[in-house]
């Protein structure tokens, strides 16, 4: 599923909001997590789950190919847990 | 950032009162949740795809007593945050 598809999904649950309204709801949705991340913030949606952002140390590496030692800097990752809603209802047993 | 504050930033931008653009936000990520229970992956453009990967059996064991416990089949999530994502988060 796509974010339009997204989008549709979510217009056929909601009444009194234009389709073109949800889809910018649903940019400023990602966007604001975006940002929020990008400030260092933890995203905490209750039922869904949480995105924080891990730091990684700059540390040695190697090119595979050629062998040459390389220095793979300092970058932040983001990561997403899954909250206890949406676990139990991904691992529904009857359909495995 | 918690959903209100998602809520509050979408309020800013229109006439809907908060309790109506709360019932969206809601709808939108239980949306989301309703398509991976359906183990389909979610692909937001510019944000990351949400996917539903199954795990085999395994043997675990317990770290606290040492007994060995068969891990059952299951299902998790994985998100995979998108260049964009990665890229605004080291800018």
């Amino acid at each position: 599923m796509t974010k339009s598809a997204l989008v549709e999904a979510t217009a056929r649950k909601v009444k009194n909001f234009s389709k073109k309204d949800i889809e910018t709801i649903v940019d400023i949705i990602f966007n604001s997590m975006t940002e929020s991340l990008r400030s260092g913030d933890k995203v905490e949606i209750r039922g869904f789950g949480s995105f924080k952002v891990k730091e990684r140390r700059s540390r040695k590496g190697r090119n595979p190919k050629t062998g040459e030692t390389i220095n793979i800097p300092f970058k932040r990752v983001p990561f997403f847990k899954a909250g206890k809603d949406l676990k139990e209802r991904v691992d529904n047993k009857q359909n495995l | 950032m918690t959903k209100m504050d998602i809520v509050e930033s979408i309020f800013e931008k229109f006439g809907y009162s908060k309790k109506d653009v709360s019932e969206v936000v809601d709808a939108v990520f239980e949306t989301i949740k309703e398509t991976l229970e359906r183990n389909e992956k979610i692909k937001v453009s510019g944000f990351g795809n949400f996917s539903v990967r199954q795990k085999r059996a395994r043997r675990g064991r317990n770290p606290q007593t040492g007994e060995e416990i068969t891990i059952e089949p299951r299902k998790v999530m994985t998100f995979k945050a998108s260049q964009i994502l990665k890229k605004a988060i080291n800018s």
